[in-house]
């Protein structure tokens, strides 16, 4: 499974990729999680808010940070 | 696209692109006001195609606006579609563009973004200033948790 982080590094960006991390961690799949803060590759994903969260190339959320329960419930509707 | 998350309103609008001159003038007036500052012009059909990025940034911006050629108003439906209510809509012939008549030239390009951009900017006025400072202080909160 691959999960990208979209942003610039900010503190939301942050916040999202810890949230994830954990979530990754607590349902102990194999993830690779990637960090993309490239603008041009953001928006060639369509995000235009950020920070966002893909997940096989398949865009959750963007332009706030989900809860866990939603990451958790994302990751488990991909494995 | 905005640089930052954190401290910037995301404003995004989207345009009519039909094929009548009122969707010509849309798609201008747009483009007008994206350069100007006013938001980031985004991608209607992508959005009608339900195009993961562009839906969930729709969702997750803080202002949608639409610029519509004329009252049928496909890019509020669109939007509509997705469960998201645009924050403010204009239809240009709400606002003397006649439909087949109207020429889009650079003046009356520039007369109708001007009335946009004096709308936009009232409501920014009316809506709380410290806006900016309520959502720095919310994300230096998020990373002392």
């Amino acid at each position: 499974m691959k999960i990208e982080i979209l942003g610039t590094g900010c503190p939301k960006c942050k916040k999202l990729t810890e949230l994830t991390e954990e979530s990754v961690n607590e349902l102990g799949v194999s993830a690779e999680i990637i960090k993309v803060t490239d603008i041009n590759k953001i928006i060639d994903y369509g995000v235009m808010v950020t920070p966002a969260l893909v997940i096989d190339g398949d865009v959750k959320v963007a332009g706030k940070i989900p809860s866990k329960e939603e990451i958790i419930k994302w990751i488990e509707e991909k494995k | 696209m905005d640089k930052c998350c954190c401290n910037t309103k995301s404003r995004l609008i989207y345009s009519c692109s039909g094929a009548a001159n009122t969707g010509e003038m849309a798609d201008q007036i747009s483009r007008k006001l994206a350069k100007e500052g006013y938001g980031n012009m985004t991608c209607l059909a992508s959005v009608g195609a339900h195009i993961s990025g562009f839906v969930e940034s729709a969702k997750g911006a803080d202002k949608n606006n639409t610029i519509d050629g004329y009252s049928v108003a496909y890019a509020k439906k669109i939007l509509e579609h997705i469960g998201v209510s645009p924050t403010k809509s204009y239809a240009l012939t709400e606002m003397g563009v006649e439909k087949g008549k109207t020429p889009s030239t650079e003046e009356i390009v520039s007369k109708i973004s001007n009335k946009i951009k004096k709308d936009l900017s009232l409501k920014a006025e009316q809506e709380n200033n410290t806006e900016g400072d309520k959502n720095k202080i919310r994300c230096e909160r998020m990373l002392t948790k």
